[in-house]
């Protein structure tokens, strides 16, 4: 590396402007792993903080927005119930919703209907918990809309009218949509299509006679597991373990594909890039490659420097682009959906590095196929 | 390792028995097809130790083929090859990169310097390729009226100054064949004589053996021997054909 520091000293300027494109291919490539675990965060967060272990689909469903196509009914809830391994089944109510506040802004809400005293009942934060056939707990980030406790949500077309009860701590939004909890028997009500406008009672609620829910939400006894293919076979339905279900929330699948897309095409810029400087650079050193290989050095040699001062000029650039990346991360706005985990933003680096090697590493290869003879003068 | 010991008995100035360059009706052709060219037509050289030999000749004549095969480059179609004894013909590639490290110096047209490198730094770097860490090259550079100049990068330095940190960076691991292909090119009359003075005098201090190619007629006289090469076929040139030389062409044997 005696060769590769000196040159890096003395070609400083641009090395220097190389090194700006790696460590601004850093920044992006931070922000976008930035981004990507923000929004799917956000897009499951509701589902990702469920203490559910998996989901039992109807038979057959879609597996794209699948929790608000699906229906299974008391049935099929009940093989489940009585499964082997299975420490408790509830059904669980997915739909989306558009209302207005008693203030006249416009929400739109998530409503995941579940038992009120069952596992799937959210965690508080502020005020009570579901009990009341009208009364609901949403998540934190419906602060935003200028919801509070107390505050009544219309639901657009039914006329029914809610009122929220408390709040659930987190991030609980699915597929970017504010989550409402609610007591089953209220979201059969909503489901059946038989509410009218007004107050939902326990008579109202009752009268419903709606034997459905989305899905079934399963819990497995501790130290035990399902036998999905069993129970599905019995039950009629298509089991996904809570991770797998994150496909099934809307957006999810569409959004990381997008972004992983970006991703690809950065990393395959930073390794086209940096390819296309360091052939450059080779060309423009061809003759005094020439001269050290006549002196005697071997191909061996040059190469390890060759690709020694890539990888000195893509780690140190790249870390500079990282923290850049992290620095920038730390001042996005609250609203963005917007958050760092060390894994993938090392991934993504290392990443960066090792295409930006492969691409110095195929320029560098020029090195070998140089002709020591041709540093005699004359006509050669 | 067997390249490593010749150069030890070198130093230690080797009896003169042994050639430093032997070449034996050397043929070497270039080219395909129409456009082959016989570069080289049985030439023969011997140079020993401490002889400072010129090859003079019109352009394309193969002088620079001659040192291209001496300097283990390239390998003649036939004849042969022995620096200090080493049949060139016995090394590979790899073989050859370390011999030429280790054995032969070059001094180029003009220096090639490496631009990134202080002059101390080129050898340096030299030095090192050859395995050889501690070096001094600031002695070396002093001999060579070089001393103030050790920090100086090639972008900093006067032709002729450049020319002599070239020649210091041939001989820093102490080659026994010095190969030196038209040094004084870019030079004016004052500077070429200089560099040439210089050669010859680290061919008697050092009994390294020197060809070098040359068009300028003017500094032959600083020269043991001068041949002509013409048409790939070299020949002993008469003292009178000289031109300008100083005159006298002291033998060294
Ligand atoms: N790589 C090559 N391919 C074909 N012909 C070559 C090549 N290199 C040199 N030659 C030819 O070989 C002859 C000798 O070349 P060279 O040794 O460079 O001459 P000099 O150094 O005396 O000018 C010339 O005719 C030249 O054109
Ligand atoms: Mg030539």
């Amino acid at each position: 590396m005696f060769l590769a520091l000196r040159e890096l000293r003395f070609a400083r300027g641009r090395f220097a402007l190389m090194g700006i494109v790696i460590a601004l291919i850093a920044v992006l490539v931070v922000l976008l792993s930035g981004l990507s675990t923000g929004l799917v965060n956000d897009g499951v967060s509701g589902l990702k903080s469920m203490p559910a272990t998996a989901f039992a689909f109807d038979e057959g469903t879609m597996t794209d927005n699948a929790f608000s196509r699906s229906l299974v009914d008391d049935e099929q809830l009940e093989y489940w119930a009585q499964a082997e391994g299975i420490e408790s089944a509830e059904p669980m109510g997915v739909s989306i919703v558009n209302g207005t506040s008693d203030q006249g802004t416009q929400v739109d809400l998530t409503l995941f209907g579940v038992e009120p005293s069952g596992f799937l009942a959210p965690e508080l934060s502020e005020g009570s918990g579901l009990g009341a056939p009208d009364g609901i707990v949403v998540s934190e980030t419906a602060r935003a809309a200028g919801l509070e406790v107390g505050s009544v949500v219309t639901l657009d077309r039914v006329g029914l009218d809610l009122t929220v009860v408390g709040f659930t701590a987190g991030q609980a939004t699915f597929g970017h949509v504010d989550v409402a909890y609610l007591p089953i028997g209220t979201w059969r009500l909503i489901a059946s299509n038989t509410a009218t406008p007004g107050v939902p009672t326990e008579a109202t609620v009752l009268a419903a006679d709606y034997p459905y829910s989305s899905v079934v939400a399963l819990r497995a006894a501790a130290g035990s597991s399902i036998d999905i293919e069993a129970g599905d076979d019995a039950a009629g339905t298509m089991t996904m373990l809570r991770t797998e279900a994150f496909n099934a929330s809307p957006g999810y699948e569409a959004e990381t594909l997008t972004l992983s897309m970006i991703q690809v095409f950065l990393y395959a810029i930073c390794a086209l890039v940096v390819g296309a400087f360091f052939t450059v650079w080779t060309i423009q050193r061809t003759h005094e490659i020439a001269v050290l290989r006549a002196v005697g050095a071997s191909s061996g040699y040059l190469l390890r420097d060759g690709l020694a001062q890539a990888a000195m000029l893509l780690v140190g650039f790249t870390a500079i682009g990282v923290a850049a990346g992290v620095g920038l991360g730390a001042i996005m706005p609250e609203a963005m959906p917007f958050e760092l985990e060390a894994a993938p933003v090392a991934f993504a680096s290392l990443l960066t590095i090792a295409l930006g090697l492969l691409g110095a590493a195929v320029a560098v290869l020029r090195i070998a196929r140089v002709d020591p003879i041709t540093a005699l003068g004359g006509q050669r | 390792m067997t390249t490593h010991t010749v150069n030890t008995a070198l130093t230690n100035t080797a009896p003169t028995s042994t050639p430093a360059l032997e070449i034996t009706d050397a043929v070497l052709e270039l080219g395909d097809g129409d456009g082959r060219v016989r570069a080289l037509d049985s030439v023969s050289l011997r140079v020993q130790p401490g002889e400072f030999v010129a090859v003079v000749g019109p352009s394309g004549s193969g002088k620079s083929s001659l040192l291209a095969i001496a300097g283990a480059l390239g390998k003649p179609d036939s004849g042969s090859v022995r620096v200090h004894g080493t049949d060139l013909a016995s090394l590979n590639r790899a073989a050859a990169a370390r011999f030429r490290l280790r054995n032969i110096g070059f001094v180029f047209q003009s220096g090639n310097l490496i631009p990134a490198l202080s002059a101390a730094d080129q050898l340096r770097l030299v030095a090192r390729l050859a395995g050889n860490r501690v070096v001094e090259p600031e002695a070396l550079l002093a001999e060579l009226g070089m001393a103030h100049r050790a920090g100086h990068r090639p972008g900093q330095l006067s032709g002729g100054e450049r020319q002599r940190v070239g020649i210091a960076r041939a001989l820093v691991n102490n080659p026994s064949l010095l190969l030196v292909d038209e040094p004084t090119a870019a030079l004016d009359r004052d500077r070429s004589q200089e560099v040439v003075a210089i050669l010859a005098e680290r061919a008697k201090r050092s009994a390294v053996a020197v060809v070098m190619v040359t068009h300028d007629r003017d500094v032959l006289g600083h020269c043991d021997r001068v041949l002509e090469m013409v048409d790939g076929q070299l020949s002993e040139l008469s003292a009178a054909a000289m031109g300008s030389g100083t005159g006298q062409s002291s033998w060294n044997s």
